[in-house]
């Protein structure tokens, strides 16, 4: 029997089971066959932060969505066209956002009176016409991976572990994906289980042969590869940027990175990583909490290392007082926040960015630090290596506001030419600057307002700093109202100075008249761009700009935002960034916000641009 | 000889213990051999922190507590520097405990000189963690209710591998601790018992006092007789635990000799045991000696293992591991 293929331009998958079904990597494993067919493509994973709540539950439901095209797209997509469904819960915790005509796989074996019971359906969903107007594909996943394991030696537990890989096999079928890359993982996976190695292999293949013959499936898809510009590409995760990002910051510094750190979701990936490449010269610290993870961070700078500090919300508030110290003492440091929802505990494992103001101004007394945002995975990358110069060359702490949803999901990344990368070479001060031969530890530098960084070991530049207000020029104690006050200044003046080696604020306006702007920052970059996209198709005239300065902002801000009748903020947190446009441009911005742990829907964000527009008309 | 003092006023109360601290330090400084410059004094806040000031080597004025903290990351990233933390009874013990304890724990090559006046100076006189139970001050009007810290116990309990006690006032004895924390590789932890001449003053005088301290001071030499001037000795009791005794009722013979090399920390800690908080006796001096590998040592034998293994990083080829595919 020969398929018929269908030839498509995008879509949107969702995998979605159990926690303990192994659903992030059945969709980690279909990204990377995905990215390696070369098509553009993003992701959104998403899990409780139970490591296993009741099998079986609504709150036990982990998935993974991907959308990929062959156009560049910019979002993980609004709406699946596909779901996987491996329990009834999975069903039941999906369906609402499930477009008509969308495809639902589903694993009958689950859908036991027991198991529909545990999240309160009366009746079974596959029977009763809950499921009309989608295209339903009832596969017993359990069981067939069972029988086709049969002649293995392991238990029956085992064996149905296995059917995530009996549907990726399904899946990747469907939409002709290369599987060498899946086969390549399982084999260095299972290197040392033989047995488990040859069920998952076998249960792999029984998926893709289960689409190959039956006739359930008589269509696959397929979307060709995207046209992305010319390089070489790989899939990468924010989390895995920023890491990178911090690597190549510290080569290009010159500088040996020390990371003192604590693990907090959805941070604790960038320690783990980092932790792998010793090689680089690399010292990781797990401290004791996040105040010993910033304090050692702090201490390292003063000897003379890049010190980076990686947290997420809650952690974050602990560090502000090493913080405080590291403005007052003028060291170089980079504290990585990957936003989560809060307050408090909030949502470990859901996103947000909530943290901007915390970020700008929570700490005692006038405190300014330099706060950057990543607008993507990719971005992460770039935005460490513009974290490492501010923060060596201005000698200031740096915080970054990167968050959940770029921390886990990923894009393909087009990888720099690291000869292209700039040198960030730091020169220490070796050498008396003043006019006795003394050395001046707040002797500032004219031009960035920096003072030195004599590290210890240089003879003759030993000097004592610290917490309390330093004189002007020699660093030491003073409680003189006019020099606090002259301090007080020009540590703002320094930080506000940033801005005269940022590129102005772009902004893409095609047709150069529109007289609305939507205005972003961090993370909501993607989709914003997808909804300003599907105004823009619909005829509407739309200019979008998006912050990955937020302190300072640059240059230009000002002058944008007056040029546009209406400036539309979405954020997601109750309106901060509109908060300090309005504070400091005097500009009538219209704030669009919403907090649910999830990154907005372009198309509801371009419902909400459409209607400014037509107000503004 | 160098000289270790800073160009900074001192500003201590008149007939603070500090003063005397400072003058053994910087003292001893020059028989360290270590040049100036390698030396960074790292403190907390408190009284005593206020030191890093008055000694002309590099140093940093912290945040309260977190002092062992800020010495870990120089300590780790920099084993060529000789690493001091200054801290007091309330910085070390109360809002720094948890970072006091991990640092002796994780073995970081930093001496820690712990001024214990059993008070809070700095913030005008409340109890400290090693204030005694019932301790009547500003904010204990009715007496503390807070049983008190023995701070050799819990660096002995941290399993810290240099442990010893002195006191502000005997300059020999404090100068030999100094001595042997800064030769001891790895982290060192020195309890200096410190007078507080406005809020808790003669806190120490039983030990000080020549008429008296004989009959207190119970003198740890490794190798030497546990006594406690000529009378009295140390004995093993019936359950292990150590007692005092009269030699004449006991016998030469059952006085225990000192042995700060033991691996166990079990016998120094039922040393420190010995009479905490009454001053009847009192031991001071080396409670334990032992080497381990540092943290920083440990932490670069993985750097240099890794790079042995697997060749030093290289950035371009980091890029572009895993999964990869070119657009033409």
């Amino acid at each position: 029997m020969t398929k018929q293929v269908q030839q498509l331009d995008r879509v949107i998958i969702r995998f979605a089971g159990d926690s303990g079904d192994g659903m992030q990597l059945t969709g980690d494993r279909f990204t990377q066959e995905t990215a390696s067919f070369g098509n553009d493509l993003s992701t959104l994973p998403n899990f409780p932060a139970e490591i296993r709540a009741p099998a079986g539950t609504l709150p036990g439901v982990s998935s993974f969505q991907l959308h990929f095209a062959d156009h560049d797209i910019m979002t993980p997509g609004d709406a699946p066209n596909v779901l996987v469904a491996m329990n009834p819960a999975a069903l039941k915790a999906n369906i609402d956002d499930l477009p008509d005509n969308a495809i639902v796989i589903v694993n009958t074996d689950e859908f036991t009176k027991r198991n529909l019971a545990k999240v309160g359906y009366d009746t079974n969903p596959l029977e009763d016409g809950t499921l009309e107007g989608f295209k339903v594909s009832p596969v017993p996943l359990t069981s067939m991976t069972v029988k086709a394991l049969e002649s293995f030696d392991i238990s029956k537990k085992d064996a149905q572990r296995a059917k995530n890989m009996f549907a990726l096999g399904l899946l990747s079928w469907m939409y002709n994906r290369p599987t060498e890359g899946t086969l390549g993982f399982l084999k260095s996976k299972f290197a040392q289980k033989p047995e488990i190695l040859a069920a998952n292999l076998a249960a792999f293949q029984a998926g893709w042969n289960f689409g190959e013959t039956t006739e359930d499936f008589a269509v696959s898809y397929e979307i060709k590869p995207a046209r992305l510009a010319p390089g070489t590409y790989r899939n990468i995760t924010g989390n895995v940027a920023i890491s990178y990002g911090l690597i190549a910051g510290s080569q290009l510094s010159g500088l040996p990175l020390f990371l003192g750190s604590y693990p907090i979701t959805p941070a604790s990936d960038i320690l783990h990583e980092l932790s792998k490449h010793k090689r680089f010269g690399i010292r990781t610290f797990q401290a004791e909490d996040e105040i010993a993870g910033v304090g050692a961070a702090l201490g390292a700078a003063f000897g003379g290392s890049l010190g980076v500090t990686t947290t997420s919300g809650p952690g974050m508030v602990l560090k502000a007082e090493t913080l405080g110290l590291a403005v007052m003492t003028e060291l170089p440091l980079i504290v990585i926040d990957v936003q989560r929802a809060g307050p408090s505990t909030g949502m470990p494992t859901k996103t947000e960015q909530a943290d901007l103001l915390m970020a700008m101004f929570g700490r005692n007394g006038e405190s300014p630090v330099p706060v950057l945002a990543p607008r993507s995975p990719s971005d992460c990358f770039d935005i460490a290596i513009e974290a490492t110069r501010i923060a060596t060359t201005y000698r200031t702490p740096v915080i970054v506001l990167s968050d959940g949803y770029l921390a886990n999901g990923s894009e393909p990344w087009r990888i720099p030419d690291v000869g292209g990368l700039p040198d960030l070479s730091v020169n220490f001060t070796t050498e008396p600057n003043g006019p006795d031969g003394e050395f001046l530890a707040y002797q500032r530098d004219p031009e960035t307002l920096a003072r030195p960084w004599a590290v210890p070991g240089t003879a003759g530049l030993e000097h004592r700093i610290g917490g309390i207000e330093k004189s002007s020029g020699s660093g030491d104690i003073s409680y003189s109202p006019s020099n606090h006050d002259l301090m007080v200044r020009s540590r703002q003046a320094k930080v506000d100075g940033i801005a005269r080696d940022l590129q102005p604020l772009e902004v893409d306006d095609p047709t150069g008249d529109a007289r609305v702007l939507v205005l972003g920052w961090g993370g909501t970059y993607g989709s914003i761009g997808a909804a300003v996209r599907r105004v823009r198709r619909a005829g509407g005239k739309v200019a979008q700009a998006h912050l990955r300065y937020l302190n300072p902002f640059p240059a230009n801000l000002g002058e944008v935002l007056h040029s546009y009748d209406r400036v539309l903020v979405p954020e997601i947190n109750l309106g901060q960034l509109a908060l300090l446009l309005r504070a400091r441009f005097l500009v009538d911005v219209i704030g669009y916000t919403k907090v649910r742990g999830l990154p907005f829907k372009a198309e509801e964000l371009a419902g909400v641009v459409q209607e400014v527009i037509d107000r503004a008309e | 000889m160098k000289d270790f003092k800073s160009d900074q006023e001192v500003r201590w109360c008149p007939g603070c213990g500090d003063y005397a601290i400072l003058a053994a330090f910087q003292g001893f400084l020059p028989e360290l051999g270590v040049p100036r410059e390698n030396i960074v004094i790292i403190s907390g806040i408190g009284c005593s922190s206020r030191f890093p000031y008055y000694l002309s080597t590099y140093g940093m004025h912290s945040i309260h507590g977190r002092a062992p903290a800020i010495a870990t990351g120089l300590a780790a990233s920099r084993p060529d520097l000789s690493v001091w933390v200054i801290t007091g009874d309330g910085d070390g013990l109360s809002i720094g405990g948890n970072h006091l304890i991990h640092a002796l724990r994780r073995n970081v090559n930093i001496n820690v000189l712990l001024f214990n006046n059993r008070i809070y100076g700095l913030t005008k006189g409340q109890y400290s963690p090693t204030s005694e139970a019932g301790k009547v001050t500003k904010s204990s009007p009715m007496g503390s209710l807070d049983s008190p810290f023995n701070p050799v116990s819990l660096a002995l309990g941290a399993e810290a591998g240099f442990v010893a006690r002195t006191v502000d006032s005997d300059r020999k004895h404090l100068t030999s601790v100094l001595r042997a924390a800064a030769d001891h590789e790895g982290a060192s932890f020195v309890e200096i018992y410190q007078n507080c001449p406005i809020f808790n003053d003669d806190a120490f005088e039983p030990l000080k006092d020549p008429a008296e301290r004989d009959t207190r001071l119970l003198r740890l030499e490794h190798g030497e007789p546990l006594r406690i001037g000529e009378d009295r000795g140390v004995v093993l009791g019936e359950y292990g635990e150590l007692g005092v005794a009269d030699i004449a009722d006991v016998g030469e013979e059952r006085i225990l000799r000192h042995d700060a090399h033991r691996a166990d920390p079990g016998f120094a800690f039922a040393l420190s045991r010995l009479d905490y908080p009454a001053f009847d006796h009192v031991p001071v001096g080396i409670f334990r000696d032992v080497a381990r590998p540092t943290y920083d040592e440990l932490m670069a034998e993985q750097l240099s293992e890794a790079q042995a293994t697997q060749g030093r990083g290289e950035l371009a080829s980091l890029l572009a591991s895993g999964d990869t595919w070119t657009v033409e």
